[in-house]
């Protein structure tokens, strides 16, 4: 009985721990895992950057690459891809601008990584989608214009 | 608890491509049930892997990423037969970790 009382509360107090470690990181720390609630709120590539605590918008870069499809047959399953050759690219990320929310994934570059994802995204209309590159405290993208002939948001 | 990912890693040379398929909803919050009701929110909101106790890959995923999620990346330094494991957590704080071996 008591090893059972012992337990629970230790498991108890570890979930605690966790949920406090979650909710009250710095927005600075997103570098690592901790989720940034701002930015995945953010409507609009401007905002996004700024979120994310860029002081300057981002600008096109060609160095950054966006693989998307030219046309979306169905939004609920559109494979994006973002690749960065900028040299100390530390952070990359997906923005579909008509979204709810725009940012859609981001993913930090670190030493052993390649500057090179790719994901599944919905998408609920035609719309620009952006790759983001973070490199040092610039922030970089390319741009694409992908059509979606049956939206991926519910209805 | 949810289902098990399905997770492939390669090794060519020096490199692993790792490609994750997640089992999970990853409702937006935003969609109505057939009652009008909205379908609460629940989604991943990070996924990491570990290789040889170091973070080879940390990725934040709003809600728009797609229902079973498909993650694909790319990291150096990692040998065929090691175990690479992939942890998500969500919205809920639920999490799930799955293990697999590198060919």
């Amino acid at each position: 009985m008591k090893r059972r009382e012992f337990v629970q509360s230790t498991t108890g107090a570890a979930a605690l721990g966790l949920a406090a470690s979650v909710g009250v990181f710095p927005t600075t720390a997103s570098a690592q895992t901790a989720w940034n609630k701002a930015a995945f709120e953010a409507k609009s590539l401007v905002e996004v950057v700024k979120a994310l605590g860029g002081t300057e918008a981002a600008t096109e870069n060609k160095d950054v690459i966006l693989s998307a499809p030219e046309i979306a047959e169905n939004g609920n399953v559109v494979r994006l891809g973002a690749q960065s050759a900028i040299a100390g690219t530390t952070w990359l990320g997906l923005v579909v601008e008509k979204n709810p929310a725009a940012l859609t994934a981001g993913f930090d570059v670190m030493a052993g990584t390649e500057a090179n994802m790719s994901t599944n995204v919905k998408m609920g209309q035609s719309t620009n989608v952006y790759a983001l590159a973070k490199v040092g405290d610039k922030y970089f993208y390319a741009v694409k214009e992908v059509k979606v002939t049956l939206g991926g948001c519910g209805g | 608890m949810s289902d098990p990912m399905r997770i492939r890693a390669a090794a060519t040379g020096d490199k692993v491509t790792v490609r994750v398929l997640v089992s999970h909803e990853m409702e937006t919050g935003l969609r109505k049930d057939a009652a009008g009701k909205v379908v609460p929110a629940l989604y991943i909101q990070t996924i990491s892997a570990v290789y040889n106790s170091k973070t080879v890959m940390s990725s934040q995923w709003g809600p728009a990423v797609s229902k079973n999620p498909f993650i694909q990346f790319i990291f150096s330094g990692g040998k065929a037969g090691d175990k690479i494991a992939v942890t998500w957590v969500d919205n809920t704080g639920d999490k799930r970790t799955d293990e697999a071996t590198i060919s």
